[in-house]
């Protein structure tokens, strides 16, 4: 499972953007493109859009990177945020542009679909980053139907741990249902990136 | 007790008896209850569909975007750019790679004396080699040489004391020093300025490359062993965009007539048939490269001072351009390639028989 980079890589990383180092920007693609790319495929499953919405996210920062605050957190998980950001105020544009043409679906119907897609970016994240023991586990139980004793012979640890490992990896997943919409229409006139 | 198999349950990972007690539970205790739920709609969350390989060609895109959007003050010069792409394919390829995967054994392929060479190692141990070449243009750099300062400048001695180093072949763990290193290099000609392009590389052996062309030679070979590692695994992986290509093309064709001088003085090509005076148009061979980066050069046959020119052309290969590089990497072996030969027989095996004769280990 990928992770954080350092507090320092990331504060030097702003750095070098503000600089205005190309070199930096290729690196900075090189980190987190599959994250981005990953997470904008999960919110439009559209693989084109999520190019679109690759190209936006790091024209954003590329462009800002001062509206990285590492006080805030990692560099990464800002990223992740935004990619959320942008990628959902593109589902939205996208549902609303199919409205006005078929007049099917209600604004209900939009936003649950919104919510629904912001839960599931945040879920990505989520398995992206905790840590792999929990994701091993998970990964048994769900991708390859094992069962909970056949996980703990594979992992090679007691049934107890496995029943721990998939109950706290759920638990973490959950979270991403729990959470305030960042990608709910804010007051005012717009989501400010 | 129960609570903590709610999460086998969630995933239906627990036996019949099991999922009845919980059930049970769950009519009795709230708290149980909600989590259950709650676990439950954490499970729709999960999916199993790897991610989709990234199209190695939207970073160029994306940074050129970038680029458009707000101009680098520090850009990464033009020369460099074939480098900075071949690293970031390869790099993309390792990245989802397994122990299974690093491990797996490459058979790396060239020409010498005359015939194709082989050499097994692993995965880990083609980064390795690459990582250790690259070391000569960061030494070049001014920069620590990863085999130390006074590692030698013959590549494939590098290659040998890096792999003799230890008796535990090479894991995973040379990815992040090769990528590291990697940047490194790029960031490192970046702030260099002009000048740096032309700072001589050498190779050992009399042999040297202005950094421009050695970064170039780099992607060439990083492309070339991105290939061999992705044969390995059985991975798709594409040649270089056609500008790339082209350009790394136009540096083989450009050391041609110094490689068939060199093995001219071993004996190991025809003599020079007509010696011209320094910079004047010489007997040549029409090169015609079709496919993306493809072109048309003109190889001086009888000295590498001499210009190539259409006038004087006495015969003529045409072949691909990924079959053209191939050949140059000694994966083709130079009786085999080449699908249009027309003219002097002689001239054309001389030039095919240079052209694999500059691959190496």
């Amino acid at each position: 499972m990928a992770k954080d980079t350092p507090p320092r890589w990331d504060r030097r990383m702003q750095q070098r953007l503000a600089r205005g180092e190309a070199a930096a920007l290729g690196e900075l693609y090189d980190r987190f493109a599959s994250l981005v790319h990953g997470l904008a495929q999960r919110v439009l499953e559209d693989d084109e859009a999520a190019d679109r919405v690759t190209r936006e996210v790091f024209g954003h920062v590329w462009e800002h990177p001062d509206t990285y605050d590492p006080k805030q957190g990692s560099l990464r998980a800002w990223v992740a945020k935004l990619t959320r950001r942008i990628a959902v105020r593109h589902l939205r544009q996208a549902e609303a542009k199919a409205y006005e043409a078929t007049g099917e679906g209600t604004e209900e119907e939009l936003e649950g679909k919104i919510l629904q897609a912001a839960a599931a970016a945040r879920a990505d994240y989520i398995m992206r980053s905790m840590p792999a023991p929990l994701w091993n586990a998970l990964e048994l139980a769900y991708v390859q139907r094992r069962s909970y004793r056949q996980a703990a012979e594979d992992l090679g640890v007691t049934e107890d741990e496995a029943r721990r490992r998939l109950r706290l990896g759920l638990q973490l997943l959950s979270t991403a249902n729990t959470r305030a919409v960042d990608g709910a229409r804010p007051p005012g006139n717009g989501q400010p990136l | 007790m129960l609570a903590s198999l709610l999460g086998a349950w969630a995933l239906s990972a627990c036996s019949a008896e099991e999922t009845a007690l919980v059930e049970a539970h769950l009519t009795e205790c709230g708290a149980c209850a909600d989590e259950a739920l709650r676990l439950r709609d954490a499970v729709g969350l999960l999916h199993s569909e790897r991610t989709l390989d990234l199209d190695p060609m939207l970073r160029a895109r994306v940074l050129e975007s970038c680029l458009g959007r707000r101009p680098a003050r520090v850009p990464v010069p033009d020369w460099a750019a074939p480098y900075d792409a071949e690293a970031a394919r390869l790099d993309a390829l390792l990245r989802d790679f397994g122990d299974a995967e690093w491990h797996a054994p490459v058979r790396l392929k060239w020409f010498q004396e005359e015939r194709s060479a082989r050499r097994r190692t692993t995965v880990a141990g083609v980064i390795g080699h690459l990582m250790t070449v690259d070391g000569l243009v960061v030494g070049a750099l001014g920069l620590d040489d990863p085999l130390g300062a006074d590692a030698p400048a013959d590549p494939t001695e590098r290659t040998e004391i890096y792999w003799g180093a230890t008796t535990e072949p090479p894991t995973r763990a040379v990815h992040g020093p090769w990528r590291d290193q990697s940047h490194t290099l790029i960031r490192t000609v970046s702030f260099a300025g002009r000048g740096v392009a032309d700072l001589s590389v050498s190779y050992g052996d009399q042999f040297a490359l202005p950094l421009r062309d050695a970064l170039l030679d780099r992607a060439f070979e990083c492309w070339i062993h991105g290939s061999d590692i992705a044969e390995a695994v059985h991975y798709p992986y594409a040649p270089p965009c056609g500008a790339h290509l082209h350009r790394m093309i136009d540096l083989a064709v450009r050391l041609l007539p110094s490689a068939l001088a060199a093995r001219r003085r071993g004996g190991l090509a025809g003599p020079a048939r007509d010696l011209v005076a320094a910079g004047s148009p010489g007997r040549s061979l029409r090169l015609d490269v079709e496919g993306p980066g493809g072109g048309e050069w003109f190889v001086a046959l009888d000295s590498p001072a001499a210009i190539g020119c259409r006038e004087r052309s006495v015969a003529e290969v045409a072949l691909d351009g990924v079959e053209f590089c191939q050949l140059v990497a000694g994966h083709i072996p130079p009786e085999e390639a080449a699908a249009g030969q027309d003219g002097d027989r002689e001239a054309i095996r001389d030039v095919l028989y240079a052209a694999a004769a500059m691959s190496r280990l």
